[in-house]
């Protein structure tokens, strides 16, 4: 059932309970995420794509559409706002782009783009953060981790379900660990999903590394704003 | 090894969503939970091993290493510290041997840093093993270090007459009540339930829910969701099963009166609960219990066998061949953010306590994906005289919109620190003269996650859901009273307590914190109060649940109502560097590269 409701000012017609991100981005208002894949269930973790609800500041992938809605994106403060979570998530971690095996398809990278972040107003934390290598196909690089949890939920060991991917601890002190027995078994093309739906370079496929010239790489060819308003997902 | 945690988890019948208390049962046993048992677990309930220790870690009462024969919590709270907090301390390392987060050489001891075990009217406070020692000083820490080194156990030490567990005697030999007024609801004695809840089970369920609708009674944990329509929703809800759950995770620093209901009149809770499963149509009630309250367990174990024993509990109850209910006791394991329902939830059904994303509601989808009602501790006790005194009698009490009374845990600075029964709508002012506070400067209402307030301004207000809508913390700082410090101490226990899912409380707390440090050390300008109040909001509207919500609180409430503590502070910059900038460490590094370096071209 079709609902009307307000988007930045402009009334539209919208599916009763879709989320709203998808909706906005069907009616070519692009709100970036980080967690968020359309299709599959909410994480709610990243909160980017902050939008304002009847009054109320609120991550558009976890509210439904409902009716007599007014939804605010392209506020000031709101832009602000994402563009700052999209700081926290820079310096909570080491972000190197020019180093990093993921440039150019990194979605963080890209959406600090779209956001238009040029430095963190946030101090640089620089943590000093172990990486595993130990599982055959895979390269945790934690130092880019920034606890999205696709991994964890969208990734499972194929013949018993089990989680190949957790999150250890709480707080300052989570890290995204891995279980090598369960990551030995990953098929090629799992391994590949794995490193795909990684929204950083923190899950490496070890027989990839850099494998696109500067130029050819894939937000340079088509941004992530265009991708998102296409309706192409962002694997 | 092998064997015993076979049974355990044979126990559960291999339940992955009574993880909880699996891992509890492993604890208990070896004092840690091994990798070896982890592994074991492993193969138990299909889960991958880094996934059973998603769940083991998030809590801070597991231990993944050896973690002391006796593990020692001394509770770090702001009201401790302005009692004898730092003598205490410093007295259970030299006595213990070891300094605080690790064991001594021998394994004997572990100390432990913890937030608010629930004592703060009788801090300094601890908790060793399973029990607790309040109003600490030197000597008792001597004491008490000395006989456990003597082969004593702690409980022999704090219940030296031997009180069974599952009496009152038992609790009342480690802690005290405090409770210093009688008020109209709560706390009263020889009530007869059987006659109660009969007079309630008479009735259809729908006509109990309108008499809890009719008393206007809100929910005491903090939120002051209607309790009738949130019962109502429930009902209405679809489910196979539906569960009533009742919130016992006291974490708000400062709270301790679900811990004096839960010993004074547990059975007010008891009966709440049952009202509610008629009311909502469940059969299955858990109580989830703080693990800092696991002196309390036996007791309330002893109490829900009772109400069996009367045919108030269990099987066709009061004689009724359609309403069958019984209560377990699920333990939480030391995370405040757990008082959150979903986050509640999550660990009841053995998972870490990650607050959910709503909707859905508890109300729709809450444990095990059914329809849940989670009422707080107060709660239940309050519907327990509502359905026995009428919804007319309650709502004449307190105001208009926030009927009733509720229960105050005063500390801090004044004369009487204890708990208080107060009507809804009584005057700041009043209630600092009922607890004896001659010198307030600032009260904390609340706990960390509410708001200071001054007492020279807000004497005026009233306790309702409208003002200072209190969810029974009430913290009392004097005129002497360092209050940048306690409000740092309060942006530590949410960096500590943030769950880490979603950056703004996962990051923004730390960078807070910083900002308040920064003020402390005199090294702070006018910029860092404006990004305060800028990233206070920001982490306060992007959160992904109440605590990141309200955690940017102490700092924004107290620049509200005390700016002149910061502004004294604040320096003026010199140049275009802030103030912050330490010209002197930042050229460290780059000397201590460039020598390393030439060292390095040398050889």
């Amino acid at each position: 059932m079709k609902t009307e409701i307000t988007l930045d000012g402009k009334k539209i017609q919208a599916q009763i309970g879709k989320p709203l991100i998808d909706v906005a981005s069907d009616h070519g208002v692009y709100i970036p995420s980080l967690c968020y894949m359309r299709g599959k269930p909410c994480l709610g973790t990243c909160r980017v794509c902050s939008v304002r609800v009847n009054g109320h500041v609120m991550a558009s992938c976890t509210v439904p559409v409902y009716e007599g809605m007014e939804v605010e994106v392209d506020a000031p403060d709101l832009v602000d706002m994402r563009k700052a979570l999209v700081e926290f998530l820079f310096v909570e971690g080491n972000h190197n782009c020019p180093s990093c095996e993921k440039s150019g398809r990194c979605e963080l990278q890209a959406v600090g783009y779209e956001t238009g972040m040029m430095v963190s107003r946030f101090p640089y934390r620089f943590p000093v953060r172990t990486r595993d290598h130990a599982s055959k196909y895979i390269w945790l690089e934690r130092d880019r981790c920034i606890f999205c949890q696709r991994c964890v939920e969208f990734i499972r060991d194929e013949e018993t379900g089990q989680k190949i991917f957790s999150i250890d601890k709480r707080s300052t002190h989570s890290s995204i660990e891995i279980d090598v027995k369960l990551a030995d078994k990953m098929t090629p093309k799992q391994v590949k999903r794995a490193a795909d739906i990684c929204p950083v370079g923190c899950i490496i496929d070890k027989d990839l590394g850099f494998n696109k010239p500067i130029g050819e790489r894939k937000y340079e060819i088509k941004s992530i704003k265009e991708r998102i308003l296409k309706g192409k997902t962002n694997e | 090894m092998k064997e015993k945690i076979q049974n355990i988890v044979e126990q559960y019948q291999s339940d992955k969503t009574r993880l909880m208390d699996i891992l509890w049962d492993i604890h208990n046993q070896y004092g840690y939970i091994s990798d070896e048992a982890v592994n074991q677990l492993s193969d138990a309930l299909n889960m991958s091993p880094p996934d059973i220790r998603e769940t083991s870690s998030f809590y801070h009462f597991f231990h993944a290493q050896p973690a002391g024969k006796h593990q020692i919590y001394l509770s770090d709270t702001v009201i401790a510290k302005m009692s004898n907090y730092d003598e205490v301390h410093t007295a259970l390392e030299k006595e213990t041997g070891c300094t605080f987060g690790t064991i001594d050489e021998s394994g004997t001891f572990g100390l432990y840093h913890t937030n608010c075990i629930g004592l703060s009217d009788q801090e300094p406070a601890m908790m060793v093993d399973k029990v607790v020692f309040t109003n600490l000083t030197t000597e008792k820490i001597e004491d008490i270090i000395s006989a456990l080194k003597e082969g004593k156990s702690a409980e022999e030490i704090a219940n030296p007459n031997q009180h069974p567990h599952t009496e009152v005697s038992y609790i009342d030999a480690m802690v005290s009540t405090n409770i210093q007024n009688k008020g109209s609801v709560f706390f009263k004695k020889e009530r007869n339930y059987r006659v109660i809840l009969s007079k309630c089970l008479s009735s259809i369920p729908e006509e109990v829910i309108e008499t809890v609708l009719d008393s206007n009674i809100r929910g005491r944990g903090g939120a002051g969701f209607p309790t009738g329509l949130k019962w109502r929703l429930c009902r209405e809800a679809e489910g196979e099963e539906k569960y009533v759950i009742c919130n016992a995770d006291e974490g708000e620093p400062g709270t301790f009166k679900d811990r004096v209901l839960l010993t004074r009149s547990p059975k007010d809770v008891l009966l709440g609960m049952i009202v509610c499963a008629h009311a909502i149509d469940s059969s299955v009630g858990i109580i989830y219990l703080r693990a800092e309250y696991w002196y309390l367990k036996a007791y309330l174990e002893k109490q829900i066998q009772e109400f069996h024993d009367e045919g108030l509990l269990g099987k066709d109850i009061l004689g009724r061949k359609d309403f069958h209910f019984d209560i377990r006791i699920q333990m939480g394991a030391g995370a405040y953010v757990c008082g959150d329902e979903t986050a509640l939830i999550e660990s009841c059904e053995g998972k870490r306590g990650t607050p959910r994303l709503k909707p859905p509601y508890p109300i729709q989808e809450g444990y095990l994906g059914q329809p849940t009602s989670v009422n707080n501790v107060e709660t239940f006790a309050a519907v327990s005289r509502i359905v026995e005194k009428g919804g007319a009698w309650y709502k004449a009490m307190g105001t208009e919109a926030s009927s009733g009374t509720r229960l105050l845990s005063v500390s801090g600075d004044c004369s009487y620190p204890g708990i208080y029964e107060i009507e809804w709508g009584m005057m700041l002012n009043e209630v600092l003269r009922l607890v004896g506070a001659k010198d307030a400067k600032a009260i904390q209402i609340s706990g960390p996650s509410g708001e200071c307030v001054s007492a020279l301004k807000d004497g005026e207000r009233e306790f309702c859901y409208s003002d200072l809508s209190c969810n029974g913390s009430l913290m009392i700082f004097n005129q002497s009273r360092d209050m940048l410090g306690v409000v740092k101490h309060f942006m530590e226990f949410f960096v500590d307590e943030s769950c880490g899912i979603c950056i703004p409380c996962r990051a923004g707390n730390v960078d807070l914190l910083h900002k308040v440090e920064r003020v402390i050390d005199g090294k702070a300008c006018q910029q860092d109060l404006d990004e305060i109040v800028s990233w206070g909001t920001l982490v306060k509207s992007t959160s992904r649940c109440g605590l990141g919500a309200t955690s940017p609180n102490p700092i924004l409430t107290t620049l509200n109502k005390f700016p002149e503590i910061y502004k004294k502070k604040l320096v003026v910059p010199k140049g275009p560097l802030l103030p912050s900038f330490d010209m002197d460490a930042a050229l460290t590094g780059h000397k201590n590269a460039y020598k390393i370096l030439m060292k390095e071209e040398a050889e």
